[in-house]
Formats: structure tokens, C-alpha cells, sequence
């Protein structure tokens, strides 16, 4: 063994032993986190990013292997968000019914949208997701149906939680949930990619025509990561509640399909730790940068640097920029090996059929 | 009968508004391929840039006549530059790939919109626009705002401004002629670069001027004035059908109406119709209602 494939066995198991003994780690890492790393707050900041962690591996599935860009994802992370709330408050179901029923629907709800929209490609399918999700997101906005609280969301009834999930004494069980759930889902996506499934859809984001001469349908396998990455995204949201507490209409609006779409890029569409390793990022900064903006070391910077710092959506814009011109593989690009890198480039080097060309008249 | 007209009017109003973003909207796909996600942030500072001209100039809560057509040439013409600059500095390099292309355009909306907030706070500002244009002129018992029809005498001149110079100018020409075969084109001698950059810059000016008669629309600006309405652009522009400009302007009308009288009779049913007529037109009739495509 080289000292590379020495490192690439053991930096993700001691990450791994790292993450999961955190809670019990009083240690301080100054500037970075504010206060020990167990405290409910850290804790809370980083199992957060773990849920997005969930919703980047779901769409990266769709977007990274299948290549199928979707601009719909919030709405089945809404519907894991939504759901088991609605089903706990409105109709008293017990807390593992509501969770089942969630996930059921959101899936089968991605297996409806999937069928429809699949019917279009490139351009056109990006729309038509776009168009339902933000259907779904007008239906909970406006509180259509007295289901949703509008604008102002809904609150989990924490009674109808088993206890070690409610309080900010149970941090550290959420932390721990959170992260299960992320390397069940980790470990499922993993095996997917590497199933015969896996390869089909890999062939669909190289060649769909060459899939189609091969005698498979690529709709169905489309429609399959669609379904998949639908259902797990729910899942992502169902993680996302738990954490907050509560449903808001900020977790089924098209800037959530974009925030996951930029975590997978700054981690690396194609690559599996990549996206999860983007969302925490992506969350990380979202929250640290408006407390950085507010800190006595910053307030002694000149205006023009401190006032973009308030404004973390504006630094992600010009993230987001920096890195599809010059690093379009995101952190997985720069760090792993080959494979990573040619998938990389198969996603942003080709000429990619978005639409057939057409005129203007 | 004053209710019908009076919605009617301000929904043939809003798809105006959608049509200035829309227009160039489609000319840019036409030709470039290109889905602009930054025609927001565009609109956005269309308005913010009639804004501040007008709030540096005056105290007051209207503006004067010269202020305002001062406000409206100057901003369409800084926002034209600011998508040329776009186009050479950031679209350029990625034109062969066309996911990364979307995606850049994507973080260009994010940043360019948060930058109004950055320079001017992210709460609302009212726009001071000249008193002729919000008071009301009485149609058959409606009282509506002049700026409702300001609005679309606008878009309609542009719809005119837009046939004529892709049918009878020259430029209007090699840019149809580009939409359809770039290749072809280049190997005539003519510098399609060039295109690509006066077409985003003429789409940039449009949202711009957009920007600046929402900003009249609304009575106020705020960073995601361009976002809300650029979804919406983009219904009206798949509906109408990619690169048809007379699409546009057809669909921009129905999604307006619709809008409007929907929103009208209960407080969702507008938007939800539009997106409804999105799917149901996608799947009908993919290319849209006067597209060319496929």
C-alpha cells in the first residue's frame, strides 16, 4: 500500500470516528466554532448541514449520474418537511405512521411529477419541475386547504415526539440521527450507483441515444432516479423538521432547489462524498458568515468588505461563479483521483442536447 | 363591468411587464441556446438604477417627467452594458458547455441582485415616479393607473422595435440567420461573437427597461423584484415557444390575464393557473404555442 491508498482507506473512517464521537468532544476550535464543539449549538449547525448532506446525495443521483437537470427538488424536501407535520397536528397519527406516510407520498409524488415530466428534456424538463414545485410552494405559501400556516408555517407538536428527540439537552440525539440517516443514505446511494442500474444511468448522462440502441428505455431508468432521488430528498426534509422543529414555506421555494444544487457543485456533481461534504459547507458559511460580518475583528475592515459579508447569498453567487469557470469539479475534483475527474469533465465537456436547435422569427 | 375592466387592464399591464423580460428572454435562447437565469438580477437593476437616479435628484415623493424618461433611457443603458459585460467576461468561455453555462448564469442572478442589496439594504424602497403616472384615467366606470398603460404601449413598441429589426435590419438578419445555423454563418465572414454579445446586451436593455416600468407598477423596488417575475418570464416564454418573439407576446398576454382575474377571485389561483398552463401546454404541444423547435 502507497501512502495515498494508506489515506484514502483511513481519512473517511477516521472522519467517520471523528463525526460520530463529537458530541462527547468538549474541545475548542477557535474562530471556526464558537464556544466547544458539543455545544448544542455546534452541534446543531453541523447536523443541519447533514440533512442537506441527504437532500445533495439525493440529487446528485439525478443530476450528477443521470445527468437530468431538475429544478424541482424542494418540493419533495417540502413534502418531507410538510407532511409529517400536517399528519401529526391535523390528524393525531401516531409519530411512525406520519414519518411512513410521508415518505410514501413523497415518493409516489416523485413518481407522478417524474412520469409527466419526463416526457420533455433538457430545457423543457427543467421547467416543468420548475412549474410544479413551484405549484407546491403557491399551494403552502398561500395556506390553500387551512393545512399549511401559510407564511408563517407550522410548528411540530412536540408532545406527539418520544422524548429523547425534544429539547436542546437532546442535541446530541438529533446530531446522532442526523448522521445515521445521512450514512444510510450514503451507503444505499453508493450501492445504487454501483448496481446495473447505476451503469445505465451513467449511460444516460454520456449517450442517451446509445442507451436507447442498446434495447433499454432510458425514460424508465430516468424515471427511476427520479422516483429514488424524489423519495430520498423526503427523507433529507423529514431530518431537516426534526432539527428545526418546525415547517416553513423557505423549505419548499425554488432558492432551496438552488442552494442544493450549489452544494453539489461546490462539492463535485459525480462524486459521492463530494456533495455532502458541499452541503455542510454550504450550510456552515450560510450561518457563520453573518455572525463573521457581526465580530469585532470584521468591524474593523473597510465598508465595501464588511457589508457583502451580511449578505451570504451574494458571496454564494460569486462562489458559484468562481467555481463553474474554473473549478466545474468542485472539492471532489481537487482532491480525488481519476474516475472523479472524468466524470467531471463528461458532465461539463460535452455538448449536451438541451434542445434541438431552432430559429428566431 | 368596472372590475372586469380594470382587471383586465392591469393583467394586459403585467403581461407587458413579463413580456419586456420575456422578449429577450427568447432572443437570447434563440440564438445562444442560453437559459438566463441572471434576466432577473438584470430587471432588478433596471429598477434599482431608475431608482437612485431619481432619489439622488430629487426629494421629493414624485418625480418630475424628464426625471423619470432621463431615469428610464439611462438605466436601460447601463444595464445593456452590464450584460455585455457579462456576455465577453463570464458567458464566453463556456460555450461549449452548456449545463456549466446555466449554472453560471444562475450564480451571476444571485450575485448581481444581492449586490443591490449589499449597496442599498435588503428592505423595500418606494419609487418615486411623476404624479401623471399614478393618477387614474376613468375606462367605462375603471379607474386605473396611467402607468398600467404606459406599460403596454411600452411592450408594444418593442414587439414592433423587435419584428422590425429582426425582419428588416441587417443585424436582425445575421442573428436570425445565426439562430439557425452558427457554423454557417462564421464561415461567411460575419463575426457571430459579436452577435452573441449585441443580442445579450439588447435582451439586458430590455430587462432593464422592464425593471424600470415594474419598479412604476409596484410603486417600489427591492432585491427580488427581478426573481419573482423572471419565473413567471419563463412561463411566458416556454408557453409562447422558445425564439418566437410573436409567442411571447401572445402567451405573456394569456399568463397576464390569467394571473390577474385568478388572483382576483381567490389569492392563489393565479400563479397556481400559470404554472397549470405551463405543464398542461408542455405536454400538449412541447414546442409551445408559436414555437419552431423541434
Amino acid at each position: 500500500m502507497n501512502r495515498q491508498s494508506v489515506l484514502r482507506t483511513w481519512l473517511p473512517v477516521a472522519v467517520l470516528v471523528l463525526l460520530l464521537a463529537l458530541p462527547r468532544l468538549s474541545s475548542e476550535v477557535p474562530v471556526l466554532f464558537d464556544g466547544p464543539m458539543n455545544s448544542p449549538g455546534n452541534l446543531q449547525l453541523l447536523a443541519v448541514g447533514f440533512a442537506f448532506g441527504i437532500a445533495a446525495l439525493a440529487y446528485n443521483l439525478l443530476f450528477g449520474y443521470t445527468g437530468v437537470l431538475s429544478f424541482g427538488h424542494a418540493l419533495f424536501f417540502g413534502a418531507g418537511v410538510y407532511l409529517p407535520t400536517i399528519a401529526l397536528r391535523e390528524w393525531t397519527w401516531p409519530l411512525w405512521s406520519s414519518l411512513l406516510f410521508a415518505v410514501i407520498a413523497g415518493t409516489l409524488l416523485a413518481l407522478i411529477i417524474g412520469a409527466v415530466a419526463l416526457r420533455t428534456s433538457g430545457v423543457y424538463f427543467a421547467m416543468v419541475t420548475l412549474a410544479f414545485a413551484q405549484a407546491g410552494a403557491v399551494l403552502v405559501g398561500k395556506n390553500v386547504g387551512g393545512l399549511t400556516g401559510g407564511e408563517e408555517g407550522l410548528s411540530v407538536p412536540f408532545r406527539q415526539l418520544p422524548a429523547w428527540m425534544v429539547g436542546v439537552v437532546n442535541t446530541d440525539n438529533l446530531y446522532w440521527l442526523s448522521l445515521a440517516v445521512l450514512i444510510v443514505v450514503y451507503l444505499v446511494t453508493l450501492r445504487l450507483v454501483t448496481s446495473p442500474a447505476g451503469r445505465v444511468w451513467e449511460g444516460i448522462r454520456e449517450n442517451e441515444k446509445r442507451v436507447e440502441m442498446l434495447g433499454l428505455r432510458p425514460y424508465l431508468f430516468k424515471l427511476l432516479a427520479f422516483t429514488i432521488s424524489g423519495g430520498l430528498a423526503t427523507v433529507a426534509g423529514i431530518v431537516y423538521l426534526f432539527l428545526t422543529g418546525g415547517a416553513t414555506p423557505r423549505a419548499i421555494g425554488v432558492d432551496l432547489t438552488v442552494a442544493i444544487l450549489l452544494m453539489v457543485i461546490i462539492g463535485g456533481a459525480g462524486s459521492l462524498w463530494g456533495p455532502v461534504a458541499g452541503a455542510v459547507l454550504y450550510h456552515y458559511l450560510n450561518v457563520r458568515l453573518t455572525i463573521w460580518a457581526g465580530s469585532d475583528a470584521v468591524a474593523a475592515l473597510p465598508e465595501f468588505v464588511r457589508r457583502p459579508l451580511r449578505d451570504p447569498l451574494f458571496i454564494f453567487g460569486l462562489i458559484f461563479i468562481l467555481l463553474v469557470l474554473f473549478f466545474p469539479r468542485g472539492l471532489a475534483g481537487a482532491f480525488a483521483g481519476q474516475r472523479v475527474r472524468a466524470l467531471g469533465r463528461s458532465l461539463g465537456g460535452r455538448r449536451a442536447p438541451l434542445a434541438q436547435k431552432g430559429g428566431i422569427e | 363591468m368596472s372590475t372586469i375592466v380594470l382587471l383586465t387592464l392591469t393583467g394586459l399591464a403585467l403581461g407587458a411587464m413579463y413580456f419586456l423580460l420575456a422578449s429577450g428572454l427568447s432572443l437570447i435562447f434563440g440564438l445562444m441556446d442560453v437559459l438566463n437565469f441572471a434576466h432577473g438580477a438584470f430587471f432588478t437593476w433596471g429598477a434599482y438604477t431608475a431608482w437612485w437616479m431619481i432619489t439622488e435628484t430629487t426629494s421629493a415623493s414624485s418625480a418630475s417627467t424628464a426625471g423619470f424618461l432621463l431615469a428610464l433611457v439611462v438605466a436601460t443603458i447601463v444595464v445593456a452594458l452590464m450584460a455585455a459585460l457579462v456576455e465577453i467576461g463570464l458567458l464566453r468561455p463556456l460555450y461549449r458547455r452548456p449545463i456549466f453555462q446555466i449554472l453560471v448564469t444562475l450564480g451571476i442572478g444571485l450575485a448581481l441582485s444581492q449586490l443591490t442589496s449589499v449597496i442599498w439594504r435588503p428592505d423595500a424602497r418606494p419609487f418615486p415616479q411623476p404624479r401623471w403616472l399614478t393618477q387614474t384615467t376613468t375606462v367605462l366606470g375603471a379607474r386605473v393607473p396611467n402607468n398600467r398603460f404606459l406599460l403596454i404601449a411600452a411592450a408594444i413598441a418593442v414587439l414592433i422595435g423587435m419584428l422590425f429589426f429582426l425582419r428588416r435590419t441587417r443585424y436582425g438578419m445575421i442573428v436570425r440567420a445565426g439562430a439557425e445555423n452558427r457554423e454557417m454563418v462564421q464561415a461567411l465572414g460575419i463575426d457571430v461573437d459579436r452577435a452573441f454579445t449585441l443580442v445579450f446586451a439588447l435582451g439586458g436593455g430590455l430587462a432593464g427597461l422592464g425593471g424600470v416600468f415594474g419598479a412604476a407598477y409596484f410603486g417600489s423596488v427591492n432585491p427580488s423584484i427581478g426573481s419573482v417575475n423572471l419565473i413567471f418570464a419563463f412561463i411566458v416564454v416556454v408557453v409562447g415557444g422558445l425564439g418566437s418573439i410573436t409567442g411571447s407576446a401572445l402567451a405573456a398576454v394569456i399568463i397576464g390575464l390569467a394571473q390577474q382575474f385568478g388572483n382576483y377571485y381567490t389569492t392563489w389561483a393565479g400563479d397556481f393557473i400559470v404554472v397549470l398552463l405551463l405543464a398542461v401546454v408542455l405536454l400538449i404541444r412541447p414546442r409551445g404555442l408559436l414555437g419552431t423547435l423541434h
